[in-house]
């Protein structure tokens, strides 16, 4: 890493070179106005926000200039924020600020922007209501797309492209009338979508929301129960139920990301149709026992068959505690090694 | 996987053979994409277009069970055009001489004419692999499930010898593992023939440190496979039956073999969260906790051992599954089963597991740790084999090897070849189908077919015909698509509404018993009557 050190704001840091100034900035925990930038993506300076007076003399996007050694940057000037005005009155003009009703509310980028910069309802009152409200999409089963309340800043698009290389969305209808979609504005659902919902969690307003949204009062940090990939999974809970589901920032084998199954497969635990009793089979069918009726019962039947004639089948879903003792229980109780798993198929 | 999943990013060609990475492993295939944006070369080797191939510069589309040949034919390219590494086939490997001599039964002329891949391809896909380097293959229940699994694995391991991709970062032979925790369960030693750790039942040293530890004398004969357990269901050598999580109705190849043999099973215990078709099988039903509702760790296929933490507490009556066998162990004499929590059970097993040993709970609080780990200074390992094999002779060995016969063929009564395949909506089914909207995105099967395949039977887009193989018929829905070559159909094994695995064939591997799922002669008939006018 090498080092360049920047006065923001008249204030001196010492930062990585490699970095934004938004990033450098953001770092060092000075906040300038932004809403199309995110970390893991390339910058695109679409929402103009950022822009910030370098060395007293230019006028820069932050999220795409790089720092070096003795910048002197300004994050507010008078006609900075004159600019950065206009861009955020044009964007709330067109926006949906039924800010109660939205699963963002006081999550949301643009509701930062706007209680940083500043909001005159007289002026924004002078200017032309949306014309029209546009069709929600809800085709997609896990997750909403409210046109109504998209900034444009193209993250979901360059999500869609940059890490999950599907290129499922695109701005179309490029001018007055922009609004992201798929192939030919069909509804998401008849899109190539993959439904990972990895735009979802980056969208940072509230256009693209988690149908039946519940904010957690928690998050538990796990690993998912699907395939192989061993994804760090936090699960959201609330009322002890599993209310939503994201991934694990910097986890080693997943890196923060999460398929369609990782992030709304987790549904299947709350399931009416789980399980709740131990069950015998009586001639009526199955009967709800106590656990000390079904322990007793099984036990004293395979008395009958330790040895040869016992065999076990473990599980690949349960944990590894899970596995050990069964098998010690199969080798050291049963005294057979007929114990085996799907390892094979 | 000999390799990290974080690793793939930085391959320079990935070979990626009998895996729908984008469907049955979608994180690692975000690795692959990625890996292909910053400049890497990816050949791909699926008997179907699968989504992956949007991203490959070369695709091998070989006739199911033809990837011995392939990948020998590539392999004597190499040789036959000085690109291999003699270096670390002279200093890491042995068996090299009868290696080579196998490989001049395989000419690429009939190789291409086999595997229905052009021979350009075939070279082309050598050079990549042994020019490019550094080179992954990655690999999947494509190659593991035919009558030929284990000689498959061989093949890739002897490319991957030959020149020198193993052992170094980026490189390696990669088995993208199914389950979440199919490779800890292997580690725990849920396999006949090995204690936890891969330690042999049938040696005596083992034998000992386990009886020691569990204070017991143990049984020193290995135990039966999975597919030889419900064989002996059916003769009645096994008469009962304790399974754990695992629905065979739907994922056993031949089903209804295994649904007769669990029938014929005297008493027969089921430990699951559903009422599975298994489970309806059972005389006794035991509620088990989810992922969600316990303590505990999984080992991805990447051998992470990660820690499962309890998010919610399950409903009263519904126990971890380690408490109910415990309490089974208790009630039948066993002794050492006496644990409160599964902090217990992982200190218990990581002394007797060396590559465990220098993980605990403790430690994996900062994040997961691949074995081996073997004291606790150590911080885990990225990849395997960096300066000996795990063999005697510390060296790799190569293995010659044959044309394999495929177990399956198709004649005039089934002419046509189904292959299993997976959706990226659904895992089994037992836990997918209970998510509504997964449902909604893949609602049910669909037979995939060649436009020409549609044509000679006269069958149209959506729909539904009887599938008839030599053991079974299932009625499905039709899709018609290029994805499949003809005379190849694919169907996934999700919906127990049309349970694919009946069709398939039982016939299993000889050395790993694994069963061919990949390779099922079949024939389709109309259901609609064809219109006289």
């Amino acid at each position: 890493m090498t080092i360049a050190t920047i006065t923001v704001n008249g204030l001196e840091l010492t930062v990585d070179s490699e970095l934004t100034i938004l990033q450098a900035s953001m770092k060092k925990g000075i906040y300038i106005p932004h809403l199309c930038h995110h970390n893991e993506l390339e910058p695109v300076g679409a929402c103009r926000l950022c822009l910030v007076e370098v060395d007293g003399n230019w006028k820069t996007l932050a999220c795409k200039t790089k720092v070096y050694d003795g910048m002197q940057v300004k994050t507010e000037t008078d006609e900075i924020n004159a600019i950065r005005k206009v861009a955020l009155e044009l964007l709330i003009a067109d926006h949906d600020t039924d800010c109660l009703a939205c699963a963002q509310n006081t999550n949301c980028a643009l509701q930062r922007v706007a209680d940083h910069i500043g909001v005159d309802t007289a002026r924004l009152a002078r200017m032309k209501p949306r014309e029209k409200v546009l069709p929600v999409d809800t085709s997609n089963p896990f997750f909403d797309f409210n046109p109504n309340r998209c900034v444009l800043c193209g993250i979901c698009v360059r999500t869609c492209d940059e890490i999950v290389n599907v290129n499922a969305i695109d701005f179309a209808y490029r001018g007055l009338g922009t609004k992201v979609a798929g192939f030919g504005d069909k509804p998401r659902l008849e899109s190539n979508c993959v439904s990972c919902g990895e735009c979802l969690v980056r969208c940072p307003v509230g256009a693209l929301t988690e149908k039946n949204y519940q904010r957690p009062v928690s998050y538990v940090k796990t690993v998912c129960s699907y395939c192989g990939c061993g994804c760090g999974l936090m699960l959201g809970v609330r009322n002890n139920r599993i209310v939503t589901a994201k991934g694990e920032p910097g986890n080693k084998a997943s890196d923060g990301k999460l398929c369609v199954k990782g992030r709304f497969g987790f549904k299947y635990v709350n399931s009416p149709e789980r399980l709740r009793h131990p069950l015998i089979k009586r001639e009526s069918g199955f009967v709800a026992v106590s656990w000390d009726e079904a322990l007793d019962y099984v036990a004293e039947k395979l008395a009958d068959s330790k040895g040869e004639s016992f065999a076990a089948i473990a599980s690949a879903k349960c944990t590894n505690e899970d596995n050990y003792v069964l098998q010690k229980f199969t080798r050291s109780v049963m005294q057979t090694n007929n114990i085996d798993h799907c390892a094979r198929l | 996987m000999t390799n990290s999943i974080a690793e793939i990013g930085g391959a320079k060609t990935i070979l990626a053979v009998g895996t729908n990475t984008t469907a049955a492993h979608p994180i690692i295939a975000l690795q692959m994409k990625n890996a292909v944006r910053n400049g890497a070369k990816l050949v791909v080797i699926n008997p179907k277009e699968v989504d992956l191939c949007q991203h490959a510069h070369l695709f091998l589309q070989n006739r199911p069970g033809t990837d011995i040949p392939l990948l020998m034919a590539m392999a004597r390219v190499i040789i036959e055009e000085g690109l291999y590494d003699a270096a670390f086939v002279e200093q890491r490997c042995e068996g090299y001489a009868e290696f080579e001599q196998s490989l001049y039964d395989f000419s690429l002329t009939e190789v291409a004419e086999l595997s229905g891949v052009a021979e350009e391809k075939i070279v082309a896909a050598a050079r990549l692999y042994a020019k490019n380097t550094p080179s992954s293959i990655l690999y999947c229940m494509g190659i593991t499930q035919h009558v030929h699994g284990t000689r498959n694995v061989l093949a890739i391991a002897n490319l991957a010898m030959l020149t020198g991709n193993i052992g170094k970062p980026s490189s390696g032979v990669n088995p993208l593992r199914g389950q979440n925790n199919v490779q800890g369960a292997c580690d725990m030693g849920s396999l006949p023939d090995v204690f936890p750790g891969y330690q042999k039942v049938a040696d005596m040293t083992a034998r000992l440190k386990f009886e020691q530890a569990w204070n017991v004398s143990l049984n020193p004969v290995p135990g039966l496979t999975h597919t030889e357990i419900f064989d002996g269901l059916y003769s009645g050598r096994i008469r009962s039956l304790y399974l754990i999580g695992e629905n065979p109705v739907l994922s056993e190849a031949n089903a209804s073999h295994a649904i007769e043999a669990m029938k014929r099973c005297e008493f027969m215990v089921v430990q699951d969260i559903f009422l599975s078709e298994t489970a309806e099988l059972a005389d006794v039903v035991l509620p088990a906790a989810s992922f969600a509702e316990k303590d505990g760790t999984f080992t991805n296929t990447e051998r992470r051992v990660q820690r499962v933490r309890k998010a919610i507490s399950s409903e009263e009556e519904i126990k971890p599954d380690w408490w109910i066998t415990a309490e089974l162990a208790r009630r039948l004499g066993g002794k050492g089963f006496d644990y409160t929590v599964p902090a217990e059970i992982f200190e218990e097993m990581a002394p007797l597991v060396p590559s465990y040993s220098g993980i605990s709970y403790k430690r994996l609080d900062q994040g997961g740790i691949q074995w081996p780990c073997p004291d606790e200074k150590h911080g885990g390992t990225l990849f395997l084999h960096k300066d000996r094999f795990a063999t005697a002779s510390g060296r790799g060995r190569f293995t010659a090897l044959n044309s394999p016969e495929t177990a399956e063929k198709v004649d005039d009564e089934f002419p046509l070849v189904l292959t299993t395949d997976r959706s990226l909506f659904h895992f089994h089914g037992t836990m997918t189908r209970r998510v509504f909207g997964l449902n909604v995105l893949s609602k049910a099967e669909k037979l995939i077919m060649h436009p020409d395949d549609a044509a000679l039977y006269h069958i149209e887009d959506g729909e539904k015909v009887r599938v008839v193989s030599r053991r079974a018929a299932v009625e499905v829905e039709v899709r018609i698509s290029a994805d499949c070559k003809p005379g190849i159909v694919s169907m996934s094994f999700h919906f127990s509404e049309t349970p694919t695995n009946m069709l398939t064939c039982g016939e299993v591997d000889p050395i790993a018993k694994t069963p061919t799922t990949k390779v099922c002669a079949v024939r389709i008939e109309k259901i609609k009557s064809v219109e006289v006018h």
